[in-house]
């Protein structure tokens, strides 16, 4: 689809709390573009949950339910089942989760959806840390990334990887985006609302006050992510019986031809919580990131 | 919006309604303000994607107008934009 | 009244949480969040073979926490659908900032506590500490005393819940295994006069692409208080509308409704023994038992805990002199609920009768009638002599009491 094509309605208005600049608002702009008008978000406690702005106004212009920290993936697959049990269908009910609320306090929740195959899109916007109350450190924070509690060392542990965890449960669509290649999520959000049961697409979401860049840099450092690896663009689905990896956009274009494969160095650089970092911090990311590559390109055939 | 007078104009749960401007015209938050160079400007709308405050809309010539009451002065569109159409330029005034 | 033989009615022999999933079957609740606990664990059981086998058209989820099975409520509540879920003790513990969101959300999600002691150690036999404990939070609490009331009270709660000038969630409560897996006979009316009188659910507001809202998003110190203000309002029109339900079920069905407090022989009593669930039952064998000694003594049992019901505590304890409250609950540095509440409830009045409160039957040890009637023989020796004390902890070892 040629973006000339895309629907020019708007169901993120302006005017809304987000930061200027902020990764996760052209996310979830969109997010919502792609899915249209008959769709229902859930949003735990995340920067979203401000970014809405403050009652009596909202900024969404779909029927939004704000809900507890943990309880994004309950709260989405009880509305799902409510609107079931009323006969009501073609409408997408979509949960909107930072990794704070996805990787660590609402991983429960979303296994358990995932394991029951509850009909719900989950999207996980990640901007690596808990952002909305000031920068802490998450389990999706990346090895050496300096946050409010590790504010002199950075972080000691390397992130979880919940992609791969979610496609681990087996589920029917699993795939990861960023905002800097719009086609691709708006692309990829269309197919996992198209699919019946639980669906998990998470979203990277440059925060230029988090990350520390200044604020029009926002989609060049998704750009980056992607160039270098840490961030590759891939999709799990199934077909045949089978679970299907596919890289997708420039990520597959880097498998195919690894000359174009940046070193992380430029990525860690353009970003002031890496600041400090000591060479020998700088290869042990270099060396995460290339071998969940790796492991990545193996899993899509691509090795 | 509905005027607040006593707990009877509330309603029944705390339900709030669609509209521009949630937080207000943001646009008070600029130091700088972006200025589109239609000579420069293809139309290719990469602007328009890129926008996180959906700021800068379709006009009737299928290019992009800002809409400066919301425009937070980011620079992300100046920044994406492949033709140097957008130019930032330091807002000279206190914006009321 | 109605008669067991008559067309359409059912009369069954289960347990306490059997009563339960047959009212949420004859409820047509469209979802139902599950999670086992004991001793509550046996209600979502047969609401799942009702829903298996065909026989409740429920969307049934085996959520992975109580967290989760009251959110998952609060989504199907939010999307327009009759929810229920039931819990115990830890598991209603754990699901307590859902309850808060559940009740300043204004759905009406009916849940069936079973009264369950808290750990540490573990302890899985009754008493209210559970519940009690989440008596602040906006939730309409009913406490049972038997088997029918409480598949009633389940009824008459989504009746009562759903109504928009209440639109708070309920709470109906039994105890832990005296109820929970006691047999007893229950009566259910013909499902097609349940329709009749319990139309489906209509809210007030829910998540509607047609209609597009914002439900919760970040409320200012400037407006807060009227939202919550609203929620208080509603607890006080239910003074007025549960008994309304209440009188609205005797008349239809002919099944005991729903009030505030049942009341055995207070009319004349000197001593009125104040307390809840079956001990309120029970405690009238110690009342015929004093009068047999030549003390009038009633028994009053609050049905309804919230909104606490502070009009007919008033009009039963006026000109009272000497009244026993035996709390099945403490608050650690305080005392039991009911004889707090009750208290304040009787602070106003000219005449205040003398009040000494027990706590009695914590973890699940047994209160009999005995035991009630040694209390209130004591509470009687001391009051006689103007003598009143308080939050007194009956039968613990050491502690010589009564």
């Amino acid at each position: 689809m040629a973006i000339k094509e895309l629907p020019r309605e708007e169901y993120l208005l302006p005017g809304h709390a987000a930061c200027a600049g902020c990764g996760a608002s052209i996310a979830l702009r969109l997010t919502l573009k792609a899915l249209g008008r008959k769709t229902i978000v859930v949003v735990p406690a995340c920067c979203t949950s401000i970014i809405q702005g403050p009652w009596p106004r909202t900024a969404v212009t779909i029927p939004l339910m704000n809900i507890m920290f943990e309880a994004a993936a309950a709260c989405a697959a009880g509305i799902s089942a409510g609107l079931k049990a009323r006969g009501i269908k073609d409408v997408t009910v979509i949960a909107w989760a930072g990794d704070g609320g996805t990787y660590d306090i609402g991983i429960q929740a979303l296994s358990g959806a995932a394991e029951r195959g509850d009909n719900i899109l989950y999207i996980c916007y990640n901007n690596q840390a808990y952002m909305n109350t000031g920068i802490q450190r998450s389990g999706a924070t990346p090895f050496g990334a300096r946050t409010t509690t590790t504010p002199v060392l950075g972080k000691r542990e390397p992130q979880k990887n919940m992609p791969l965890i979610m496609a681990a449960h087996g589920i029917p669509y699993v795939a990861t985006a960023t905002p800097a290649f719009p086609m691709d999520l708006m692309r990829k959000l269309r197919k996992a609302a198209s699919l019946e049961g639980t669906k998990y697409v998470e979203i990277l979401s440059p925060c230029p006050p988090g990350w520390r860049f200044p604020a029009d840099k926002t989609v060049q450092m998704g750009r980056l992510a992607v160039q270098t690896c840490a961030w590759p663009l891939w999709e799990a689905e199934w077909r045949d019986g089978r679970q299907v990896f596919r890289l997708t956009g420039p990520s597959r274009l880097i498998a195919e031809c690894p000359e174009l494969k940046l070193p992380v160095d430029a990525y860690l650089a353009a970003q002031g919580r890496f600041r400090g970092m000591r060479p020998e911090e700088i290869q042990a990311v270099q060396k995460q990131v290339d071998t969940w590559w790796e492991q990545l390109k193996r899993l899509a055939g691509m090795a | 919006m509905e005027e607040l007078r006593t707990y009877r104009d509330w309603p029944i749960a705390p339900i709030s309604k669609p509209t521009e401007g949630a937080l207000g015209l943001t646009g008070t938050w600029r130091t700088f303000r972006p200025i589109i160079n239609k000579d420069r400007c293809i139309k290719c709308l990469m602007c328009w994607l890129f926008c996180p405050e959906a700021a800068i809309g379709v006009g009737e010539d299928g290019g992009p107008t800002i809409n400066y009451d919301y425009c937070k002065g980011c620079g992300i569109c100046a920044t994406e934009c492949r033709y140097g159409a957008i130019e930032m330029v330091r807002e000279e005034e206190v914006i009321a | 009244m109605a008669l067991m033989a008559e067309k359409g009615w059912r009369s069954v022999f289960v347990t306490g949480n059997h009563a339960v999933a047959w009212a949420v079957k004859t409820a047509r609740v469209q979802v139902v969040a599950a999670y086992p606990i004991t001793p509550q664990t046996t209600i979502v059981e047969k609401i799942a073979e009702f829903v298996e086998k065909g026989e409740l058209d429920a969307q049934y989820i085996r959520v992975e926490s109580e967290h989760s099975a009251m959110t998952a409520c609060i989504g199907a509540a939010a999307a327009g659908a009759r929810a229920f879920t039931a819990t115990a003790s830890h598991g209603l513990a754990l699901m307590h900032e859902c309850l808060w969101w559940a009740a300043g959300a204004r759905l009406p999600i009916v849940m069936a506590v079973v009264n369950r002691a808290m750990g540490p150690g573990w302890n899985i036999w009754t008493d209210y500490c559970d519940t009690m404990a989440q008596r602040d939070l906006g939730w309409i609490q009913v406490y049972c005393a038997d088997n029918q009331e409480v598949f009633n009270s389940i009824l008459q709660a989504y009746k009562l819940c759903e109504d928009h000038r209440v639109l708070l969630p309920c709470m109906v409560d039994l105890e832990a295994f005296i109820l929970s897996h006691t047999y007893m006979p229950v009566r259910i009316p013909p499902q097609d006069e349940v329709d009749d009188w319990l139309p489906p659910y209509k809210p007030a507001w829910s998540l509607d692409p047609d209609e597009p809202i914002t439900h919760g998003n970040l409320v200012y110190p400037a407006h807060y208080m009227e939202h919550r203000y609203l929620m208080q309002e509603a607890m006080e029109r239910v003074r007025e509308l549960l008994p309304k339900v209440g009188e609205d079920y005797r008349r239809r069905f002919g099944l005991t409704g729903l009030d505030f407090i049942e009341t055995y022989k207070c009319e004349d009593a000197e001593l009125l023994i104040l307390t809840m669930g079956t001990m309120g039952v029970e405690a009238r064998i110690t009342v015929d038992k004093l009068r047999e000694r030549g003390i009038k003594t009633g028994v009053a049992r609050v049905r309804v805990f919230r909104p606490f019901p502070v009009e007919q505590v008033r009009q039963l304890a006026e000109g009272v002199p000497m009244v026993v409250v035996i709390d099945r609950h403490i608050s650690y540095g305080a005392e039991g609920a009911l004889a707090m509440e009750t208290r304040w409830a009787l602070y106003g009045l000219e005449e205040r009768p003398l009040i000494t409160s027990f706590i009695a039957g914590i973890g699940g040890r047994d209160v009999t009638w005995r035991d009630m009637e040694r209390m209130a023989l004591k509470a009687h020796e001391w009051m006689s002599k103007g003598e009143a004390r308080w939050g007194i902890w009956y039968g613990v070892r050491g502690l010589e009491v009564a």
